[in-house]
């Protein structure tokens, strides 16, 4: 009898325990490491909404995507932000996202409404391009480069560093760029090439930034690294002493620059859909797009958001960024990596 | 547990009568451990195999994914073997100078030998890291030295530096094995031979080491199975270059998101590691040594020629060259600043500081982690504590059946090890698959990192209590049952009080085991609850000083727990009984 008794208030407790009081509810972000945000920002939803906002960052966007695919029967979030267009087609195919078509879509351009389902929703791009250190190529008195093939040349042996297309999105953003520059059939060459100069191939954009780049704190010793157009804006605001001029820069040649779209999306089965509907909404909402480029350094999608003066001063914008079909990076991607694996790495 | 126990007392388990058949008696103490491992490693390694290898997966298999398997197969293979014999080469020579001669501060340099066993790989690529990287103290040392620019040593992303750390690892393991048969050795053989007229090099040439050739094969075996399956080192020393199959394994499943290319790299691994610890087994169940095995002590001498000082004094350089170096660097990376914060552009002010572990407390929002680094080190200590007592649970029984040789322990023991040689990437792949829908929901359960540290740590734990249990004579159970104990009673006079040690230092050993695991726990760990290694490798993907600074903190911190973890063992443990 007694040990019934027992049996009995322990599960009478677990009951209990599981309708805890209403207190805030815990809205789970899963994102990529490079997510940031204003506290401000994030703290005006939580209160406006009774919610607590907890983020997730789960490696890079490939990473990320690999880890709620293979646990969407029970997601680890009800919130995924960090697919690219790159990946795109394998996070629709694997059916993760809830479709929300959101109100605030009815403004975003439509060439960045790259999923006519509503399942992942923009938004904020970038040009990923090569940024060069002035002061490097001043000093060593080098012409700087202005076309993929002039990264060819002797005079920049071992100054360019490239991330690995494999684990990290710039990287892969590059390598569609010289997909599109050489074709299907020459880029191979290419890099054939590129590996006889020397090019060093680091994991992720936080090493090659800031471990290999001379132009950041780091003081490495490429002064060439694949990174974003708006880098340069990056490195006046967050300057020791004010600048005036911007210390690094974008080659902008016509595909040398990949452009690139981020989306976010409700994950299937969660059990808080209309706070994520609602966090969707705040992600392509005015506030956090203006938030966004001094955080993430990504430009909004959201027309309404004004640009700090910083970006309109010292980013910019490729005027003819390489661009492929999702359609035909969807077929071929997992292809181009790996017999780019094989040419540069093995 | 023992026979004589089942059919005497009263108080055993067949006093039923008869009811039960003799073949279930032997299979009894296997029972936990099978039901654990069934559920928790092959069930989830078949599903992961199968989502790898069912007809239509194997579709998408072509010429181009066979090569890379061939490839990096073949690279591991060249990698093991080769790191397999610099550890012969520096082991050996250790494995003499612990077992022959005394000398000062031999338990440090000993306990200093088996530290990197026991770290985690994000620790010892941390501390190598800081000793040779392009920040690192050597690169730093000699661009002040001779005013250079950039720094001259680019070892980290070489074949050399990924060795250099398998040396660092294994050399413990030949150490222990031959240097234990070494200290076993009857020293009348090596006398009768030096009066025949045999100088020492014969003598060690010709009858020591084929004397003792069953340890130096069973240690090249062992040490060559933890090169193949080598991980955390070639991943995060090799850099992108370097691909062995474990690696390769991680790169399909988690990066290229290829399962059935993963799964085709698991099951080849699998077989591999198989085939290795079947001949390990095989190996050391015919070791026995024939003449009569004589305490350790009695082989130890003092130092005292010019030859044997010259002898220990180089091996001392070595030694403390190799293992002191890189465990010093860590901490001295960690209570150093040399590098700018991620993003500060101010005026780097050089020097000493403890901003980096006063750092570990605070949680800042704009953090990759929103758990303060000090509670992952309450987690791995929680997690591991479970650990102990699953692994203490399930592989007691199981040392005790293994105690007596027989048909069931020589089928079964090869599978005991292969969770060892299972890639943890698969096995954490296996999990996340199996355990995601009812009946078995628990894939968002926090309990799966000790489950599946369990698995690993279970293996060395039977080891270590094996040859304890073992070790009891039988004669000493009779004894106290014919003076009229019950079983129970024999249990806790005879065998605890002998197995008490052992049991203690095996727990010791799953505790560390534990704490240090990566490999499984980056892919089974839920992120609201992180273990220590998580952490660090988290902190160390993150360029800038202060997250390094973090990482060499906690990695200080880790290293030096295991560190007395390992000293605790090694005054526990009986000289020279064990395997470890």
């Amino acid at each position: 009898m007694k040990r019934y008794l027992l049996l009995f208030f322990l599960l009478a407790a677990t009951l209990f325990s599981a309708c805890s009081p209403a207190g805030p509810v815990t809205l789970t972000v899963m994102t990529h490491d490079s997510f940031a945000a204003s506290q401000s920002v994030i703290s005006a939803f939580e209160q406006a909404n009774n919610v607590k906002l907890v983020f997730l960052k789960s490696g890079d966007a490939g990473v990320a995507l690999n880890k709620a695919i293979l646990s969407k029967d029970a997601p680890l979030a009800d919130v995924f932000y960090g697919v690219d267009n790159t990946f795109l087609s394998r996070a629709i195919t694997a059916g993760i996202y809830e479709p929300y078509a959101s109100p605030l879509l009815a403004k975003i351009s439509v060439q960045y409404q790259l999923d006519i389902s509503d399942q992942a929703l923009p938004v904020d791009y970038g040009d990923i391009c090569i940024n060069y250190d002035k002061a490097y190529f001043l000093t060593h008195k080098l012409p700087i480069p202005v076309s993929l093939e002039d990264l060819l040349n002797p005079e920049y042996k071992n100054l360019l560093v490239v991330e690995n297309p494999a684990t990290s999105s710039p990287g892969l953003g590059f390598l569609l760029a010289t997909i599109k520059h050489f074709g299907p059939d020459g880029y191979l060459k290419y890099w054939s090439s590129l590996r006889v100069n020397g090019v060093v191939v680091v994991d992720d954009w936080n090493s090659a930034y800031y471990n290999n780049f001379t132009g950041s704190s780091g003081h490495g010793s490429q002064p060439l690294v694949v990174s974003y157009s708006s880098s340069p804006a990056a490195e006046v605001v967050y300057a020791a002493s004010p600048l005036t001029t911007a210390p690094t820069a974008s080659i902008l040649g016509p595909d040398t620059c990949f452009r690139q779209v981020e989306f976010v999306g409700i994950l299937k089965g969660t059990r808080h859909l209309d706070l994520a509907q609602k966090f969707v909404d705040f992600m392509l909402g005015q506030q956090f797009q203006e938030d966004m480029p001094l955080q993430m350094f990504m430009y909004p999608v959201n027309p309404d958001a004004s640009l700090p003066s910083e970006y309109i001063q010292y980013a910019q914008t490729a005027p003819q960024p390489a661009t492929l079909d999702p359609s035909v990076i969807a077929a071929n991607r997992d292809q181009w990596i790996a017999d780019w694996t094989a040419a540069v790495l093995h | 547990m023992s026979r004589f126990n089942g059919d005497a007392c009263a108080g055993g388990p067949t006093s039923v009568g008869g009811l039960r058949p003799s073949w279930i008696r032997p299979l009894l103490p296997w029972l936990g451990a099978s039901v654990f491992l069934g559920l928790f490693f092959f069930y989830p390694l078949a599903r992961i195999l199968w989502l790898g290898l069912n007809p239509s997966a194997l579709i998408t298999l072509n010429l181009d994914s066979l090569l890379l398997a061939v490839h990096s197969l073949g690279f591991t293979f060249y990698q093991a073997a080769l790191s397999t014999l610099l550890t012969l080469v520096i082991g050996l020579p250790a494995a003499v100078l612990f077992a022959r001669n005394d000398f000062r501060g031999k338990s440090f340099l000993r306990v200093l030998t088996a530290i990197p066993f026991m770290l985690p790989t994000v620790v010892v690529a941390a501390g190598f890291n800081a000793l040779l990287g392009p920040n690192g103290w050597v690169n730093l040392g000699l661009m002040d030295l001779f005013h250079l620019s950039s720094a001259p040593i680019s070892m980290v992303g070489s074949l050399g530096v990924i060795l250099l750390a398998h040396v660092f690892y294994n050399t413990t393991i030949v150490i222990r094995l031959v240097g234990n048969a070494l200290s076993h050795l009857d020293p009348r053989l090596e006398q009768a031979a030096r009066t025949l007229g045999a100088n020492p090099q014969r003598v060690l040439g010709l009858l020591t080491l084929p004397l003792v050739r069953p340890s130096i094969l069973a240690a090249s075996v062992l040490v060559f199975i933890f090169d193949f399956t080598s991980f955390g080192v070639i991943l995060l020393l090799g850099g992108p270059g370097f691909s062995t199959l474990e690696v390769e394994i991680y790169k399909q499943a988690v990066q290229i998101f290829n399962l059935p290319l993963a799964g085709l790299l698991s099951l080849i691994q699998l077989l591999c590691t198989l085939a290795f610890s079947i001949l390990y087994s095989r190996i050391v169940i015919r070791n026995v040594v024939t003449s009569a095995p004589r305490p350790a002590e009695s082989n130890l001498h003092k130092v005292r020629s010019v030859r044997q000082k010259l002898f220990l004094a180089g091996m001392l350089v070595v030694l403390m060259g190799l293992f002191l170096l890189p465990l010093v660097s860590l901490p001295l990376a960690s209570v150093t600043r040399l590098q700018a914060d991620l993003g500060v552009r101010g005026p780097v002010q050089y020097g000493l500081t403890i901003n980096y572990y006063t750092e570990l407390f605070i949680n800042r929002s704009t953090s990759i982690f929103y758990v303060p680094p000090f509670k992952a080190i309450g987690n791995s200590l929680g997690y591991a504590l479970l650990t102990v007592v699953l692994s203490l649970a399930l592989g007691f029984p199981v040392a005790s059946a293994l105690a007596r040789p027989g048909r069931l322990g020589r089928l079964l023991d090869p599978l005991l090890m292969l969770p060892l040689g299972a890639s943890a990437v698969t096995l954490g792949l296996g999990f996340i698959i199996t355990f995601n829908r009812p009946p078995l929901a628990f894939v968002t359960s926090p309990l799966l990192v000790p489950l599946a540290h369990t698995l690993i740590a279970m293996p060395f734990v039977v080891r270590s209590l094996q040859p304890s249990l073992a070790s009891i004579p039988d004669r000493l159970r009779q004894a106290a049952a014919s003076l009229g104990a019950s079983s129970q009673r024999v249990w806790f006079a005879v065998d605890w009080p002998i197995v008490a040690r052992a049991t203690l230092s095996a727990a010791v050993f799953a505790f560390t085991i534990s704490l240090g695991e990566f490999g499984a726990s980056s892919l089974v760990v839920r992120p609201e609850y992180p273990t220590l290694p998580i952490a660090i490798a988290r902190f160390l993907s993150q360029p800038g000083g202060l997250n390094y600074g973090q990482a060499m903190a906690m990695a200080t911190i880790l290293m030096v727990v295991c560190g007395l973890g390992i000293l605790l063992i090694e005054r526990l443990r009986l000289p020279g009984a064990g395997e470890f």
